[in-house]
């Protein structure tokens, strides 16, 4: 009998505007790359879940023609499915139908087959299967706030999902709703937004409705949360309750982008662009900037990157892999999308010149050859 | 009992097992939604391109019944005669 090599590798999945491509590397230096899949179909949201011994691409799938959906893939992008009914389908009596999947967020090792979604029109979902099928969750569905939630320019949009370790308390933030948490795992839920700007509104500082464009928890802080909002960077140590900016030292307070590191505590990366009104990387020049203190200074990091670069980084458009040191990855609506292996030290490029980029998400998978 | 055919364009019929045409077996006029809920009965991903969870047509797909997009007019509601064919076709959009 002859033994299967098993190696581990680095998968990138980059959305797009017009498709899906799979980047694939033994070292996130060289990298091949394969696509497009679902040629002329956007995908905004990819989930790469490594749990139970296996490697499942969930990628959100929406046709200007023919509608939203979700596939899988279990042989990284060889095959894919789709459920016949449909992953994602609003129950009847909501007199809702699902535009577009932001979202896909696998669960804790400790939950294997959870994967939550948050959609348009705001929406949060929850599988148990993998992500073969999902449930509307109710709580937020049927929320009192939801005649009074807005749409930013994307849309109406759930686009962030947060999952302590234990289960028990989730964070959403919706684009303008704010931030909503809930302490019991989903049933109920409130806004979490004191501190948070909302400049473009009459009142400032409202309880809700401000416009979160993402968060991300710090994994080794047990309450810690960073956001990047729609003008405004903050961090919340108490789980939501209150939050502060964290924007001094970065070269502009708008952007999309927060990452956070996959097990170090303090670090998170932004992709600053210059302003509301100027929707491009300060003075062109485009650069990460990482925080290692939870955000009481940043550095700037750009090396590797092009001079003069007019395109912005949407919000999904960057991931961080699981790797030690972690790698950190972005694509720009230009189609360019680069890799770092060292935390943001260096870049290099992986793609050029592909559709807009909406999502990229990066995991390490065993390769069986 | 006569017959209603449904014509695909080439990018759904992979979807209908590779046929380009469905047919429903009608002995009167039926509305659109319900040809459709009958062609698409056993290929439910098409049917899910075709219309959303509510039942209503998708924006950027246009149906033909004798020539005339059903939006023109009952829209789901119109009326097809047996053995008459119903286009389907996706709309010039997109960039």
């Amino acid at each position: 009998m002859v033994g299967m090599a098993t190696a581990e590798r680095y998968l990138l999945a980059i959305g797009t505007k017009k498709g899906l491509w799979l980047a694939n590397s033994p070292d996130r230096k060289q990298w091949s790359l394969s696509g497009p899949h679902f040629l002329m179909s956007e995908i905004p949201s990819i989930g790469i879940d490594t749990r139970d011994a296996r490697t499942r691409i969930m990628v959100g799938v929406r046709s200007e023609h023919w509608g939203p959906t979700v596939a899988h893939s279990d042989d990284l992008g060889e095959t894919w499915t789709e459920p016949e009914q449909g992953a994602i389908k609003f129950p009847e009596g909501t007199d809702a139908a699902l535009e577009r999947i932001w979202q896909i967020y696998p669960d804790a090792d400790s939950r294997p087959g959870v994967v939550w979604a948050g959609a348009e029109p705001i929406s949060v979902w929850k599988s148990t299967d993998g992500g073969e099928h999902f449930e509307l969750n109710r709580g937020l569905w049927d929320h009192p706030h939801r005649g009074e939630w807005g749409a930013g320019y994307g849309g109406a949009a759930a686009h962030s999902i947060v999952v302590n370790p234990s289960g028990d308390n989730v964070h959403v933030a919706m684009s303008t709703g704010g931030v909503y948490r809930s302490l019991d795992a989903g049933s109920s839920w409130e806004p979490r937004n004191k501190g948070i700007s909302a400049y473009f509104m009459p009142d400032p500082n409202p309880e809700f409705g401000q416009c979160v464009h993402k968060i991300a928890a710090d994994p080794a802080v047990e309450g810690r949360l960073y956001a990047q909002n729609h003008h405004g960077v903050y961090r919340t140590d108490d789980n939501g309750d209150s939050w502060e900016s964290i924007a001094d030292g970065l070269p502009a307070d708008f952007g999309f982008v927060m990452l956070s590191h996959p097990r170090r505590e303090g670090t998170a990366w932004v992709v600053p662009l210059k302003a509301d009104g100027e929707r491009i990387p300060p003075d062109g020049n485009l650069a990460v900037h990482r925080t290692d203190d939870a955000g009481s200074s940043w550095k700037r990091l750009d090396s590797g990157l092009p001079d003069g670069e007019y395109n912005a980084v949407l919000r999904d458009a960057a991931s961080v892999d699981s790797a030690e040191p972690a790698g950190v990855y972005f694509g720009t609506r230009g189609g360019s999308v680069y890799a770092s292996a060292d935390e943001g030290e260096t870049f290099t490029e992986v793609a050029s010149h592909l559709p807009d980029v909406l999502c990229v998400r990066a995991a390490v998978v065993a390769q069986t050859g | 009992m006569t017959e209603i055919s449904v014509l695909l364009p080439s990018v759904l019929q992979p979807l209908a097992g590779g046929q380009s045409v469905l047919t429903a077996p009608v002995d009167r006029a039926v509305t659109v939604a319900s040809l459709l809920d009958v062609v698409t009965g056993d290929y439910p991903v098409l049917g899910r391109r075709l219309r959303d969870e509510t039942g209503a047509l998708r924006r950027y797909v246009n149906i033909y019944v004798n020539g005339d997009e059903v939006r023109r007019l009952q829209g789901l509601d119109t009326k097809v005669a047996a053995g008459q064919e119903v286009l389907v076709i996706q709309s010039v959009a997109g960039g």
